[in-house]
């Protein structure tokens, strides 16, 4: 797949030149692309990348000249196919999307019409094509056929409500390989799926490329996705490609200052956060629309001399493979600074502060019992992280919600603080339990007062957990503020004002305001760039290290989970399917559910994993599976004892608890994502 | 959908029930005596309690309940206190007659110009065009309605014989002629409520245009006229139907001002001049059909909107899927 490819314009499925895109925002025009070219092979997939703002999906929809009301193309072209777009009429350009060019995006739910059947919308790519009613359908069922969907005539009849995300994708792709494109875009196809899905997503896009021989134009803003996937990579920052090369030589052998920084903000070759922090990009991602005249870079580069402010960069050629990169020092890359070794040893305590202690939590919905939560055992030292992961809808929020007091177990459990049995509902517990257990979300937006300025919102948590007031609560709201790197003048803003990053480190230290025994984090850098995200596992590392505060850290990131996390529990249908040490789940052996949730990470190092696929949808906890509840997807199944008797824990050696009927000496080992340097 | 639709009728049987309640107490909260504007200021106290324990107003309040609940089912409300010998039932169901055709001409005149005054904004988003509609539809809906009466009559009534004043035809009159006397009220609830339904229609239509699943298929190469058509449609008009379901009652037993102007004998008026003469048994009535008008029409918009959306249809099945 990683043929040398020429860049000839005449024959390219997509060719970008020098395209400068503005978007009016009340009457001036700020702009968002800065000369991007660009060009995609028949045959070859590129990917773009870079953090949000950089301009990639605005790339993505100008390849079909698909422009947002307010958008300006002010300079440079886009031809496809032979075809010049920027100079087609409206009834050439529906031509040319009916026939030549189909897209992919990025929430397939929001991207179905909700009240028309998916097989009639299938069916209007296809009559769209000249097609009669019923061959239109009849090509639909095809088309879901084609994209390996499960019972596609009961497909064909069902509402988008009614199809989860990933299937709804492959009905979008079914829909976009209607016309055989010569260039299929996908903008973040598998963003916000679980990574057992965009594990399927990616794979059915590999398969159909080789089928097809389209051109694929990739954009994600996660490295992994785009190594496995593309054949070439652009780096974007700030609306220009700052690099460009063949993924491996760009992710191995990064010649620009971002895309070093970029590699190394995120948790690579295996790293865990005893051996070095992650690099935090410093500053902050630059607006749509601030003037960068010179080095788009220059403000965060790290090697940046006079004459990066001064003058434009020129493109350097790196290999004759075409690897390329828009820097005045490209000889300087070396100089670029390692992240910082950690110096303090880490070390988790031996005395157990919160345990979990057989807690069930069963709902009632509609008159029947859903079992949410199974027997759930765990507990935490004192500095630990426990990482948790599993798909969506396996229990890791209800767990979460559950110890944090949200709802009450069911009876029979406790959660336990310092061996003392706390009250069930957070409301019913005395001020130390609430003080001890706290919690960060995913998304800082709603969980802090907009209303509110910073100042208030730590003070009143500083007076809710500690009871101090006044003076004395602000003067600790500064405390905790400091320790969180955020400065004087942030504390007199609003949440709106400041940053994804910076609101997250308020919601941080409003739960660190009562000095928690347990921060309960739910997904905390999953709606963060990868750089911003970066400093905040940096941050909670750095304040693990000093205060001995446990984590609970939610994670659908393997990588992230494992840079953090001391001990991991895999969840599925509400079950702790297995719980250990990172290292033992790195090395096995492991849980048949873990070897595939972990064999489905796309991983930017690139080393190649056999993949363990997962069929089907993991099952609803109101109807969970007789047996082991993973009997119905694992490949490992014993006929007769899997689908009949529960399985039991068993210790395979140090603690490390695994829930599987398999001996020991017949449970897998997974494949290495990638190798520790 | 059946099970919904049960379920519905059982919950506005319940909230029947409670306006049931509300309007057996009006006579014996309410200030004012009916017995003496019936008898008359100067009647003697005999005749005064006579008139009294005719019309059951000495009875206790939980019998004067039992008698209503007994009268909702035989549909019998008894004579007008007013109008003796005539059945309040009777009254209420001619005064609707007239406010059926007043709302249904008037809507077959509204809902039209303002859906489509509201997409064609939806269209023009912030261009003069959409400022124009938008403003001009608040500033409409911002006169009352009797105001707004008065000016039409005065500007198109009296010059122009063929604006009526009144806005009730006489009788056996063609329904052509209906339909001229009934125009000025009309444009007169066409101002009151083209803002409001063009405003609900733009946004619902701006959300449909902008959302990811119009993208789509203006990606597949659909022109904008089958987008539009095929995939807008049918969700920017969800909130219009919403709004002018729970409308339909206000147009029916809340347009006084208007009636009163046009000297119409509609529900409105009708509950109006009941309230002011202390006539109970026709006030009841009047506010029981309002009531009961409201109640279906939302259930109608929700049935409609339930057609229109099938996640919606989810809801309405009540979970039951």
């Amino acid at each position: 797949m990683t043929d040398t490819v020429d860049t000839a314009t005449d024959q390219a499925a997509l060719a970008i030149n020098g395209l400068e895109m503005s978007y009016v925002v009340r009457g001036t025009p700020r702009e968002v692309l800065r000369g991007v070219t660009f060009s995609v092979q028949p045959g070859e997939a590129y990917g773009l990348v870079g953090e949000s703002g950089c301009g990639k999906s605005t790339t993505a929809y100008a390849a079909l000249r698909y422009l947002p009301g307010n958008g300006l193309i002010t300079e440079g072209s886009i031809v496809a196919d032979g075809l010049t777009l920027t100079d087609m009429s409206s009834a050439e350009l529906r031509e040319f999307r009916a026939r030549r060019a189909s897209m992919v995006y990025q929430d397939p739910v929001q991207a179905m019409n909700p009240v028309t059947k998916v097989g009639d919308q299938v069916a209007e790519a296809f009559t769209i094509l000249g097609q009669s009613k019923d061959q239109a359908l009849a090509s639909a069922l095809e088309a879901l056929e084609r994209v390996k969907i499960a019972a596609p005539e009961s497909v064909m009849d069902r509402y988008p409500y009614q199809l989860s995300g990933g299937m709804l994708q492959r009905v979008v792709i079914a829909m976009a390989l209607a016309c055989d494109p010569t260039l299929l875009v996908l903008d973040e196809p598998t963003t916000g799926l679980d990574a057992t899905v965009e594990a399927e997503v990616l794979d059915l896009v590999r398969d159909l490329r080789r089928e097809l021989n389209s051109a694929v134009l990739l954009i994600a803003h996660n490295l992994g996705v785009i190594r496995t996937m593309c054949d070439r990579v652009g780096v974007m920052y700030a609306g220009r490609i700052v690099e460009e090369g063949t993924v491996t030589d760009v992710f191995d052998n990064p010649s620009h200052p971002y895309t070093k920084g970029l590699l190394n903000s995120i948790p690579r070759h295996g790293i865990r956060k005893g051996d070095r922090e992650l690099f935090a990009i410093p500053g902050n991602l630059p607006q749509i629309g601030d003037a960068l005249p010179t080095c788009v870079y220059v403000e965060r580069c790290p090697v940046a001399t006079e004459i990066c402010s001064t003058e434009v960069p020129p493109v350097v050629e790196r290999t004759v493979g075409g690897h390329w990169t828009r820097c005045h020092h490209p000889d300087r890359i070396d100089q670029v600074p390692d992240p910082e070794e950690v110096s303090i040893d880490h070390t988790v305590g031996t005395e157990e502060i919160i345990g979990v202690r057989g807690v069930s939590k069963t709902f009632r919905q509609r008159g029947n019992d859903v079992p949410a939560l199974v027997s759930i055992e765990m507990g935490f030292a004192e500095g630990e992280t426990l990482g948790l992961v599993g798909e969506s809808g396996s229990g890791k929020s209800t767990l979460a919600k559950t110890m944090t007091g949200v709802h009450p177990p069911d009876e029979g459990g406790a959660i336990t603080l310092r061996g003392r049995e706390m009250k069930g509902k957070a409301t019913e517990r005395v001020e130390e339990s609430i003080r001890a257990i706290q919690m960060v979300f995913q998304n800082p937006d709603s969980a802090l007062n907009r209303a509110w300025t910073v100042r208030r919102i730590l003070m009143r948590a500083v007076t809710k957990l500690t009871g101090l007031k006044g003076a004395e609560a602000e003067e600790r709201a500064i405390e905790i503020a400091t320790s969180m790197r955020l400065s004087e003048r942030h504390l007199d803003m609003r949440p709106r004002q400041l940053s994804g990053g910076l609101k997250q480190r308020v919601a941080i230290a409003r739960a660190f305001a009562g000095d928690p025994e347990v921060v309960v984090c739910d997904e905390p850098t999953s709606a963060l760039d990868v750089s911003v995200q970066a400093a905040i596992l940096n941050l909670l590392a750095q304040l693990q290290r000093e205060e001995r505060t446990s984590y609970l850290f939610i994670s659908h990131d393997i990588g992230v989970v494992r840079y953090l996390a001391d001990r991991i529990a895999v969840m599925y249908v509400g079950r702790i399917m297995e719980l250990g040490t990172t290292e033992q789940l790195f090395d096995g052996p492991v849980h048949p559910y873990t070897e595939a949730l972990l064999s489905a990470v796309p991983s930017v190092d690139g080393t190649a994993s056999n993949r363990i696929p997962l069929e089907g949808d993991i099952p609803s906890p109101a109807n969970p599976p007789p047996g082991c509840v993973f009997h119905t997807r694992c490949q490992y199944v014993i006929e007769g004892t899997c689908d009949v008797v529960v399985p039991e824990e068993v210790d395979v050696g140090g603690g490390h608890r695994i829930l599987c009927h398999l001996p020991v000496d017949q449970l897998p080992v997974p494949v290495e994502l990638t190798a520790k340097t | 959908m059946a099970r919904f639709i049960l379920r519905r009728l059982l919950l506005s049987l319940i909230t029947l029930g409670i306006i049931l309640v509300i309007v057996t107490l009006i006579p014996n909260i309410a200030p004012g005596d009916p017995a003496r504007k019936i008898a008359g200021g100067t009647a003697s106290p005999e005749r005064l309690m006579n008139v009294r324990e005719s019309l059951g107003l000495d009875d206790s309040v939980l019998t004067q309940l039992k008698d209503l609940g007994g009268s909702v089912i035989t549909l019998d409300f008894g004579d007008s206190f007013t109008k003796p010998g005539e059945s309040a039932m009777g009254l209420v169901l001619a005064a609707l007659w007239k406010s059926t055709k007043l709302v249904v001409f008037s809507l077959a005149l509204v809902v039209p110009l303002s859906v489509a005054g509201g997409m064609l904004a939806a269209f023009k988003k912030d261009t003069w065009i959409d400022r124009t509609i938008v403003n001009t539809g608040l500033a409409l809906s911002s006169i009352p309605e009797f105001v707004a009466g008065v000016i039409l009559l005065t500007v198109l009534a009296v010059p122009y014989g063929f604006f009526k004043v009144g806005a009730n035809a006489p009788d056996g009159a063609s329904q052509l002629t209906v339909a001229q006397h009934l125009l000025l009220p009309a444009l007169v609830i066409l101002t009151v409520y083209f803002g409001y339904i063009a405003r609900v229609t733009r946004a619902g239509t701006i959300a449909a245009l902008d959302s990811d699943y119009a993208r789509t298929a203006f990606m597949k190469g659909i022109s904008t006229r089958d987008v539009f058509l095929k995939h807008v449609f049918r969700n920017a008009l969800q909130p219009t139907v919403a709004v002018i379901g729970t409308q339909l009652g206000y147009l029916f037993g809340g347009m006084v001002g208007l009636e009163i102007v046009f000297n119409y004998p509609g529900l409105g008026k009708l509950i109006f001049n009941a309230a002011d003469s202390a006539d109970y048994p026709l006030l009841r009535t009047g506010v029981l059909t309002v009531a009961v008008i409201y109640m279906f029409a939302t259930l109608a918009a929700d049935l409609i909107i339930a057609w229109m959306n099938p996640r919606a249809r989810v809801l309405t099945e009540g979970g039951g899927s």
